[in-house]
């Protein structure tokens, strides 16, 4: 049977356009239960059981469930729980939930994939028994409505007519259509009912969301301004009135947010509960922008939000104290008002209960991990339990009367404190997949024992009688990279570097492939290695471990002595390295005199051609950069424990790094050469010039004047900015330096032009990434297209979509993002742990000077931590005064300013046994009441320091 | 928020089709009694009318004539009101004169050319309605015409198009899964000796896939033939009834 959809549509243009679809109805349908012998199932077999255990005291049957679409967008957490069970999904459900919620929607695929879920997806709209047609008049979600009561009731029908027993239970929260529902005689339940009515429902009374239920009494002061509807908000957009931005809550203070503004490219400056209006980080909102009169500024001051309030608290005092403090002309930024939500991006956040002072109490306060989230308000009966747990919990919504966003709590991880809890805890913030290898997965492997065959040699070349060797740092496994340089007889050098051959284990499209896709670069953590290929491979096959055999893809280059290059070629390669060595060990074999077999000369001719080549790097404008755990250029290929001032870095690290960059910028030029449009390539943009303000300010109070204009300019200013006798404001310089840089990111050479592909740290052209792919996903991609490139392999379908592309290069950047967030933290947890036990004196250097705090920078753990100062006449203690002008804080003659060094007390803030803080106090300058005695015994030395081992990629 | 899905999981495209089904076929042979042969069909919502005169003698200037073989002409045009939006299409747009080329070249291979020198054949195919896969239903009107017009042809000439969602091959795509970006195939074929005698494909599609694709659409030709075949012989048993044959 046919019919034909026929609606109205508004064009780009704004004519109306009618459109006309075919739609075809179908009688082969399957209702997918064991029961039905009528219907013809497809391949897979019914989904819903046959024998059912009812759980519900509600209903006397067993029963199928169909829930509506409100119930599917805001219950997704209660549909995930395992009990829930035999679930009939209808297609006009799963459009709607895809039209309005993508996370959701996602979710709901996934369970409907999880064959113990018995979930069903009957596609109602496609049978001819349960279309509806769209009456006259009738609004479109009641005519959804509509369809998915005829659709419950041809369910009821049909398991009637088999004589089964089964029933059919809808779950609907749309007061309107329970009745209807029940005139058609249907069984009907609102989802709170029927959770309530189930026999074992202690968790799932806490997942459920309370969408415009109860929490909050409608008599309540209505506090928040109210949100415009889609369609205003779109034509104010159009018409100028609004902006539209996503929303960036700030980390220092909960009363502020940036917008960054989709069309315009600059940051709009929101302040204050009323303007900030419900907005939660993430989310995609609308703004206005205030009259210039009201302009603010960030208040530098460091606010957090402590203790509780109720819900209805006001908040319209708490933003009048912040208008009180006018803000001087010159300092006030474009400041705007959120008026409406385009998007909300809500996910589940991790924290723990504040637990509310009356102990009865079911209303709790959730805290999360993330600063730029709000507390949420969440019911719960479990507080005592939960009291000791991080948990995880969603938001449901934000009512304009209540203070706090409403929340369901989702589920527990484990105890605070514990080391594995608090690693799970980052992992999933972090948003990184750390789950087992699957079975499917690990299928993909090479069987062991493993063996070189005559197959794999047709492409390769034979370079075992070649000296090759690695060099690592200590305790390395996965060994991504070798290296060899031997005299040619024309006098010039051949340079060879040899890369792990990840791409010949991972095939393309296999799950193993997917899994690494998805995962897209390794993460470490302080004690912890989360993997992106399993073990087998990147600590054995693909690692290239001396005195074995292993495949490699290998760049030889014929240099002159003056390391100009001569000739490039690629080639995949069975090397066998001869030593496995760290940098150390390689430094003393190249300083050793009495060495001179082949790797001593292969390393000393490496060690000379790679001074050349960063003397050329530098001379055309790359950055030397520091942060206070790691140092940019030398970083990205060792395996280097962070401490910055004690690690003396070796002339093998950049020896290695030299050629690992030029491995880079090689594959780059041939892989962009044969594929213009497909090539995975990695780009760092200039960052504009606004970013650097607040370098340019710090330093022009030491006396220098950094010139910011190109690349080269601001490396030559920084080498310049020398003090004889501080050292270390170099250093913080170059910190500095590193936080007004953009993110680099890798990106499809079709999809921008090339003039963008510049890479602003290593003043290079064109940049990829080659020689990790044990470690980065990317390498991987570019391993393949070179292989192509060469004809050593072939092409496959996704590899030569840009789109496609771009989508996997997407994911690779959110990934690395979230795994550098995840090691920093990482970093962060441990030196809590280290600083558990033992209060220490140590030297800091003040970053950054604000209204009520300065910022520290501890050189020795690479930590920054928060000095609050004093600043209110009101409390007791002695009085800091902040000048705008100069940065500085003074009190008592002695003034505090960026650049300063002091000395500083770490220790743990104990006040909230739950929640340990790291906390800084002053010793040294001396301000009277303010700071504190030096420790006595400040050097324990039980354990070490923690040691720290990241990488940063450029 | 997100684009259309053209392939659900279920294996169901946006119009409720499965991949491998077909529009609805539906056509008439002796629409018009003027010309020597025509036809009608719909396929979906695409409707195409077709009508076929000759063999006669040259039109026109008598040079074009071919001394060995038959001239076949083709006119391809779609009617202002075919598409949603209403727009005057001039015959002699780059579009039509595109599409009447393509024509040309089908039928010039499956018509016998050669019994007719210096003579001509004229095709006119007039779009009335249009919703994807308009070349494929020209060919198959046309077929259906140049047959009532009593034309000696090597076999059907039927046209099909397909194109690749989601790693899968569909057949006969419609305006909306045509305007969808994706690569679009489109094959002619004498569907009883499997030559093809036209093909063309818009966009980039990767060589593995083609020939999946390709079979789709083979595959879609040959299901298209037996719907004309029957349509054909319904016809000739009317005719032959009312003219008292039987």
């Amino acid at each position: 049977m046919l019919t034909n959809k026929v609606f109205l549509k508004k064009t780009k243009k704004g004519s109306i356009l009618k459109i006309v679809r075919e739609h075809y109805l179908r009688d082969d349908i399957s209702c997918g239960s064991s029961v039905c012998e009528l219907c013809q199932h497809d391949d897979k077999g019914p989904v819903l059981e046959e024998k059912l255990t009812n759980l519900s005291q509600k209903v006397d049957q067993s029963h199928y469930i169909i829930p509506d679409t409100n119930v599917v967008l805001h219950q997704i957490d209660v549909l995930e729980d395992l009990s829930i069970q035999n679930v009939i999904i209808l297609q006009t459900v799963i459009e709607e939930v895809r039209h309005r919620s993508a996370p959701a929607y996602k979710r709901l695929k996934d369970i409907l994939t999880n064959p113990t879920k018995h979930f069903y997806n009957f596609a109602n709209e496609f049978n001819k028994e349960t279309y509806v047609e769209r009456e006259p008049g009738e609004k479109s979600n009641d005519r959804n409505d509509r369809a998915i009561r005829e659709a419950a009731y041809w369910y009821q029908q049909h398991l009637k007519k088999l004589e089964s027993e089964i029933d059919i239970v809808l779950l609907t929260n749309d007061a309107d259509n329970r009745t209807k529902a029940k005139e058609k005689g249907l069984t009907s339940f609102t989802i709170h009912e029927y959770v309530k009515g189930l026999k074992d429902n202690g968790t799932l009374l806490d997942k459920l969301a309370h969408v415009g239920t109860g929490l909050v009494h409608e008599k309540d002061k209505v506090q928040f301004p109210e949100h415009l509807p889609l369609n205003e908000i779109l034509r104010g957009i159009k018409s100028g009135k609004y902006l539209q931005g996503s929303f960036i809550a700030s980390r220092e203070n909960y009363l502020e947010a940036n917008v960054s503004v989709k069309s315009e490219d600059r940051w709009i400056f929101i302040q204050g509960h009323m303007n900030l209006n419900r907005a939660v980080n993430d989310d995609t909102v609308a703004i206005e922008m205030l009259p210039e009169e009201e302009w603010s500024c960030p208040s530098s001051l460091m606010l957090e939000e402590t203790e509780e309030k109720t819900d209805d608290a006001d908040i319209e005092a708490e933003d009048a104290k912040l208008k009180q403090n006018k803000v001087p002309k010159d300092l006030r930024q474009p400041t705007g008002r959120v008026v409406g939500i385009i998007k909300r991006n809500w996910r589940q956040y991790c924290g723990i209960l504040q637990q509310s002072a009356i102990k009865e109490a079911t209303r709790h306060l959730f805290l999360p991990a993330e600063k730029r989230i709000p507390k949420i308000r969440i019911e719960t009966r479990q507080a005592k339990d939960l009291s000791t747990q991080r948990i995880v919990v969603a938001i449901d919504s934000w009512p304009r009367n209540s203070r706090y966003p409403h929340g369901h709590f989702v589920r527990k991880l484990g105890n605070v404190g514990d080391k594995d809890t608090e690693n799970e805890v980052l992992l999933l913030e972090h948003d990184v997949p750390h789950s087992n290898f699957s079975e499917a997965v690990l299928n993909f492997l090479p069987k062991m024992p493993w063996t070189i065959t005559d197959e794999d040699m047709k492409h390769r070349t034979d370079l075992r009688h070649i000296t090759v060797c690695s060099v690592d740092p200590p305790g390395c496994t996965d060994i991504d990279d070798a290296l060899h340089c031997r005299p040619l007889a024309n006098g010039n050098l051949e340079v060879g570097v040899h890369i792990a051959d990840v791409s010949h284990f991972i095939r393309p499209g296999n799950a193993l492939d997917k899994e690494a896709s998805n995962r897209g670069t390794t993460v470490y953590l302080v004690d912890k290695r989360i993997d992106m290929v399993p073990e087998l491979l990147s600590s054995n096959l693909c690692s290239l471990r001396c005195d074995v055999d292993r495949f490699a893809f290998t760049v030889i280059w014929e240099m002159t002595h003056e390391a100009e290059i001569v000739n490039t070629k690629f080639m995949k390669s069975v090397i066998e390295s001869r030593a496995s060595l760290t940098y150390g060990e390689a430094q003393m074999i190249i300083d050793d005199p009495t060495r001179n077999d082949d790797i001593a000369t292969s390393l000393r001719g490496l060690n000379k051609l790679a001074k050349i080549l960063k003397q050329k790097r530098i001379d055309k404008g790359a950055l030397t950069l520091a942060s206070p755990e790691i140092r940019f250029n030398i970083d990205s290929e060792t395996h280097d424990p962070i401490d910055v001032q004690a690690k003396q870095l070796l002339d093998t690290n950049s020896m290695v790094e030299e050629f690992m960059l030029l491995a880079n910028i090689s594959t780059a030029q041939k892989i962009h050469e044969e594929f213009p449009n497909c090539a995975v390539l990695r780009r760092h943009p200039s960052p504009p010039p606004s970013n650097f303000d607040p370098l340019i300010k710090a330093a022009l109070s030491k006396g220098f004047t950094m010139n910011v204009s190109t690349g080269k300019d601001l490396a030559d200013s920084l080498n310049s900015a020398v003090i004889e006798n501080d050292k270390y404001f170099n250093t913080m310089l170059r910190i500095m330096t590193t936080r007004c840089m953009m993110q680099a990111v890798y990106f499809c050479s079709g999809m921008i032009p090339e003039a963008e592909y510049l890479h602003y740290g290593l003043a290079s052209e064109i940049y990829t990434h080659f020689t990790s792919p044990i470690r980065r996903y990317s390498d991987i991609l570019v391993h393949r297209l070179l292989a192509v490139c060469i004809g050593a392999d072939a092409s496959y379908p996704e590899l030569l979509d840009k789109h496609k592309t771009q989508l996997v290069c997407n994911n690779l950047n959110y990934r690395h993002k979230m795994a550098q967030y995840a090691g920093r933290s990482s970093v962060n947890l441990h030196t809590h742990l280290f600083f558990k036990k033992r209060v220490v004196d140590e030297d800091g250097y003040i970053l950054f000077v604000r209204k009520n705090a300065v910022q520290v920078l501890i050189p020795k753990y690479g930590l920054e931590a928060t000095l609050y100062l004093n600043t209110d006449q009101r409390k007791k203690g002695p009085l800091f005064v902040f000048n705008e002008e100069e940065n500085t804080q003074t009190c008592g003659g002695i003034s505090l300013h960026v650049f300063d060094r002091v000395i500083i007390q770490i220790s743990i803030d104990r006040s909230n046994v739950q929640h340990l803080k790291l906390q800084i106090k002053l010793v040294q300058p001396q301000i009277p009441e303010f700071s504190v005695a030096p420790t006595e015994d400040d050097k324990s030395t039980d354990d070490e320091p923690p040691t720290k081992k990241q990488k940063l990629d450029i | 928020m997100a684009g259309i899905e053209l392939l659900s999981d279920q294996g169901f495209r946006v119009d409720g089709r499965k991949a491998n089904e077909l529009r609805r076929i539906q056509c008439r042979l002796g629409v018009f009694t003027q010309a020597d042969g025509s036809a009608y069909i719909e396929q979906g919502n695409t409707k195409i009318l077709a009508a076929v005169y000759g063999p006669h003698e040259i039109r026109g200037s008598r040079s074009k004539a071919l001394h060995d073989k038959v001239l076949v002409n083709c006119q391809y045009s779609m009617a202002t009101f075919s598409t949603g939006e209403r727009k005057r299409r001039p015959r002699g747009d780059r579009k039509s004169k595109e599409m009447t080329m393509h024509l040309q070249q089908t039928f010039d291979a499956a018509i016998l050319t050669s019994l007719y020198p210096r003579s001509q054949i004229d095709i006119f195919v007039e779009v009335l309605q249009s919703d994807g896969g308009n070349y494929c239903a020209s060919v198959n009107a046309a077929t259906l015409a140049l047959i009532d017009a009593g034309i000696p042809l090597k076999d059907y000439v039927c046209a099909c198009s397909a194109s690749f969602v989601n790693d899968k091959p569909i057949m006969d795509i419609s305006y909306l899964e045509e305007s969808s970006g994706g690569a679009e195939l489109i094959v002619a074929t004498l569907p009883k000796s499997e030559q093809i005698v036209f093909l063309e494909m818009n966009s980039r599609l990767h060589e593995d896939n083609l020939s999946h694709v390709l079979d789709m659409a083979v595959k879609g030709c040959k299901d298209i033939h037996d719907v004309l075949d029957q349509a054909v012989r319904e016809h000739v048993g009317e005719v032959a009834a009312i003219s008292g044959l039987e």
